[in-house]
């Protein structure tokens, strides 16, 4: 037997367009090592980011690995609209079929698990701890954790591209096309291992973040006194700790009919491939709204602080989110209409679409009045948050359409369905996130970005997204399929698919705009520093401790006896002159959460490649590592009372 | 969790932390049995699908379930019995009921590999048919489930045995009860659905 299992030289890449991608990604990492030792970063870099097991730290480190990964994620968009715009008749484009199918399915996993996943986790670790009023999250270690098993994830998922191949069977890999038969490369088995391994970053995160809400809430903050954010990621835990377990199940089992010949999904021996579709949909719906619960949360957030006034409906938003949180689990097979479960079936899940789309219009309803009569300040955020209810609107719209199965079936797998969705993440989670980091921001490094390059983005993101996916919407209801690499001339869709890459290239620009925000801002971050702790005129928990805030985040923990009870004692102009410092105890710095991402790093290879005897090892180690971690008593240090109140003194004077 | 406070003299000053690591096991097993409720829907859904193979009826030996379903309900009993010597802080209890509680847990692990490895040299093994790959994964899963177990078990037993019954000891024994308790209650439904109704 091999003792490299199936690695060989051949796993190395032989097509232009894979080579290019890899040495772009070799140059950018040797890059990368260069700077940092040209720099003498190496011991900062060790001691402030890669062992910290401060959220605020981490969510920095989620948002910097989901902005890398958008960048992977919109060059594979730019290979795909070129090759549609061009490969018409007798032109076949600027790739193969094969490597075409692989960039779709990349550009989904990327776009979902490690883009918009990765800014979901990064705001809410960034955010979630200070607006309740907490030091740090429950269990800051396993937090740490998760960052390192979603950075493992998105190592797993980049190797692919240097070693071997990525997935060609589509960004959940239906059997039986992802099946050992059909796929006998090692593409799907990445694809299994690096969704595994993040997977589990996510579940544990689920379980953190749930339990911080329910336990670590500040003196006073009832629930029903939690900011709304707080509230849509209450939902959005529920939902991951209900969700994550079935996809960690469906993944295992494909795994094992690829590897040890059991029989679930395949063709023969009795298995049955639409339950791994039924299976991985019912993790995947909930998952549309794990995405989309927290942007909902940023909205009601940042609409109610740039319009100055209460948020409308309070009551009705909490409702409408736990409305949402059941019925996303009730909604999956509107996914497969086509499956042709029966007349009965069917309709019980197309209505059930519709019903969740009452909730969601509430939603957009209460933001609306929020707004009605408010004083409106029309930054950057308020410009993507319109655009979103503009762009959401008409795209939800679109899907109440498809939950009609009759229609449906005529709409299933067409470019009109790809044009809905899209319309949904981006309007819905994307603008969310923009928003999200813009409004924090300042919160997190003490200086705001300069509004205007971030308006000007906005706009050429609302302008781009209409130009790239309004043609998309004609084109599926003139039968153009998903996932064409090539369709013949007299179909007469090119001129669209042409307008559609110009979208594209007006995304790319706002994109820029977004970059030039960042880049610009920071060079003229004096002009920007922001003294108060307090930019925005904010509302809640989080404004009401400096910019960026010490490593413990309050010196007194908060008490709040209203909702926004930040904005309620700003108004009535008090001041809390309760000055009673007290010890606290902060968790030590440690490197072994990396090391267990880099060993279940490592185990997810050695899956891939079957190499067995390092996949018993790296297991070892991973155990090993966490009895290291578990027989330490010594994980915490205690920061005295005098220690705080000398910071806080510093803190203090510099607002 | 009170009377762990109140019982063990030498709590460190600055732990609040217990019961909120209590809870959060909590909603870890909540995951857990969302995963084992995906593997019974798949086995519920494949589960005639022999492909000509045997069916549950053919292969299930019902003493043999019986005596490895009776030793794991035991080891919980014991386990029990076990973590209320450790709220009496009575040590060498503490390691004897948990060692009881392992040899249980180790012979319902051989019990079953064994009746695995009966079956797969038979030539009824997960490849057979979808209805065996089914049942193999499920069982399986939860027979990983109970040796995550005894691992842990063996590990802090011998901690306990070298440092005593410290605050930190006392709380891991706690979760491991409950995972342990979590794990018979699956036993219980995979006994039910899988071993009963197979051979009903």
């Amino acid at each position: 037997m091999n003792i490299l299992g199936k690695l060989s030289i051949n796993a190395l890449p032989h097509d232009m367009v894979t080579l290019g991608g890899a040495m772009m990604m070799i140059v950018a990492i040797i890059f990368g090592i260069f700077y940092v030792t040209y720099t003498k970063r190496w011991s900062w870099l060790w001691k402030e980011w890669i062992t910290t097991t401060d959220h605020k730290k981490i969510g920095v480190m989620y948002i910097f690995v989901s902005i890398i990964m958008g960048i992977r994620g919109f060059a594979d968009v730019v290979l795909l609209r070129t090759q549609q715009a061009t490969s018409v008749g007798a032109s076949h484009g600027i790739v193969s079929a094969n490597h075409f199918q692989q960039i779709f399915s990349a550009h989904g996993v990327i776009m979902i698990f490690f883009v918009a996943m990765g800014f979901l986790f990064g705001i809410v670790n960034l955010v979630l701890p200070l607006q309740i009023g907490s030091r740090d999250v429950a269990f800051p270690f396993l937090n740490a954790t998760s960052f390192w098993l979603f950075a493992a994830g998105m190592v797993l998922m980049n190797a692919s591209l240097i070693i071997g191949n990525f997935t060609y069977a589509g960004w959940l890999s239906y059997p039986p096309l992802s099946e050992l038969k059909y796929s006998p490369g090692v593409g799907v088995d990445y694809w299994i291992w690096s969704l595994q391994i993040a997977g589990l970053g996510s579940l544990f995160s689920g379980i953190n973040f749930l339990v911080t809400i329910i336990k670590l809430r500040c003196k006073g903050m009832a629930l029903m006194k939690m900011p709304l954010f707080t509230w849509s990621v209450f939902g959005t835990m529920s939902l991951v700790i209900l969700a994550f377990p079935i996809l960690t199940v469906t993944l295992a089992l494909l795994y094992l009919d690829r590897t040890i010949g059991t029989h679930f999904f395949t063709a023969s021996g009795g298995g049955n491939m639409m339950m791994y579709v039924n299976l991985i949909w019912s993790w995947g719906h909930p998952e549309v709204y794990i995405l989309v619960l927290p942007a909902f949360g940023i909205f009601s957030e940042v609409v109610s602080v740039f319009s100055r006034k209460r948020l409308f409906g309070y009551r009705s938003m909490v409702l409408a989110i736990w409305a949402i949180v059941f019925l996303s689990f009730i909604v999956w097979l509107h996914h497969f209409f086509t499956m042709g479960a029966g007349v009965d079936v069917n309709a019980f899940f197309g209505m059930m679409t519709m019903i969740i789309a009452v909730p969601t219009g509430v939603k957009i309803f209460n933001w609306l009045f929020t707004m009605f009569r408010g004083r409106i300040k029309f930054n950057a955020s308020m410009i993507f948050f319109l655009g979103f209810i503009f762009l959401f609107t008409l795209g939800g719209v679109a899907g109440v359409m498809m939950a009609v199965p009759a229609i449906d079936y005529q709409l299933h797998n067409s470019l009109f369905l790809v044009a809905h969705f899209h319309t949904m993440i981006v309007s819905g989670v994307l603008f969310g996130d923009f928003i999200g980091v813009m409004y924090w921001f300042p919160k997190i490094f003490g200086f705001k970005l300069i509004d205007v390059y971030g308006r000007v983005a906005a706009y050429l993101w609302i302008i781009g997204f209409v130009v790239a996916f309004g043609p998309l919407y004609i084109l599926g209801l003139m039968g153009a399929t998903r996932r064409l690499d090539h369709y013949p001339a007299y179909t007469g869709w090119q001129p669209l698919f042409i307008v559609a890459g110009v979208g594209v290239f007006i995304i790319a620009l706002a994109v820029l705009f977004q970059f030039i925000q960042l880049i610009v801002s920071y060079r003229k971050r004096n002009d920007n520093i922001d003294i108060t702790g307090d930019p925005w005129d904010g509302r809640t928990l989080e404004w009401s401790t400096s910019s960026p805030p010490p490593f413990f985040n309050f010196a007194i923990l908060p008490e709040v006896s209203n909702r926004d009870d930040f904005w309620e004692k700003k108004q009535r102009g008090l001041n809390s002159n309760n000055k009673e410092y007290t010890d606290i105890e902060i968790v030590k710095n440690t490197p072994i959460a990396m090391y267990i991402g880099s060993a279940a790093c490592l185990f997810g290879f050695s899956a891939v490649w079957h190499i067995w005897w390092l996949l018993i090892l790296s297991l070892i180690a991973v155990i090993v590592f966490i009895m290291i971690r578990t027989t330490d008593e010594e994980t915490e240090y205690i920061l005295t009372a005098s220690k705080v109140a000398e910071i806080d003194k510093k803190v203090q004077w510099k607002i | 969790m009170e009377d762990i406070d109140t019982q063990i003299q030498e709590a460190p000053k600055y732990d609040k932390t217990d019961d909120t690591i209590v809870f959060g096991f909590w909603i870890y097993l909540m995951t857990d049995c969302v995963l084992f409720a995906a593997l019974f829907a798949v086995y519920a859904v494949l589960h005639n699908n022999t492909f000509g193979g045997p069916s549950g009826s053919q292969i299930f030996s019902p003493h043999y379930v019986l005596i490895e379903t009776l030793a794991l309900l035991s080891s919980s009993f014991t386990c029990g019995i076990g973590l209320i010597s450790a709220y009496n802080m009575q040590k060498n209890r503490v390691i004897g009921w948990f060692s009881v509680t392992f040899l249980l847990g180790v012979s319902f692990v051989i019990m079953e590999i064994v009746e695995f490895a009966h079956l797969i040299n038979v030539g009824n093994s997960f490849k057979r048919s979808a209805f065996l790959s089914s049942y193999f994964t499920l069982v399986g899963t939860h027979g990983l489930h109970v040796t995550v177990g005894l691992i842990g078990m063996l590990i802090l037993m011998i901690r306990i045995y070298t440092k005593g019954l410290t605050k930190s000891s006392v709380r891991r024994l706690t979760l491991l009860s409950l995972f342990w308790h979590f794990l018979d209650i699956i036993w219980i439904f995979i006994f039910t659905i899988v071993y009963m109704m197979g051979i009903a």
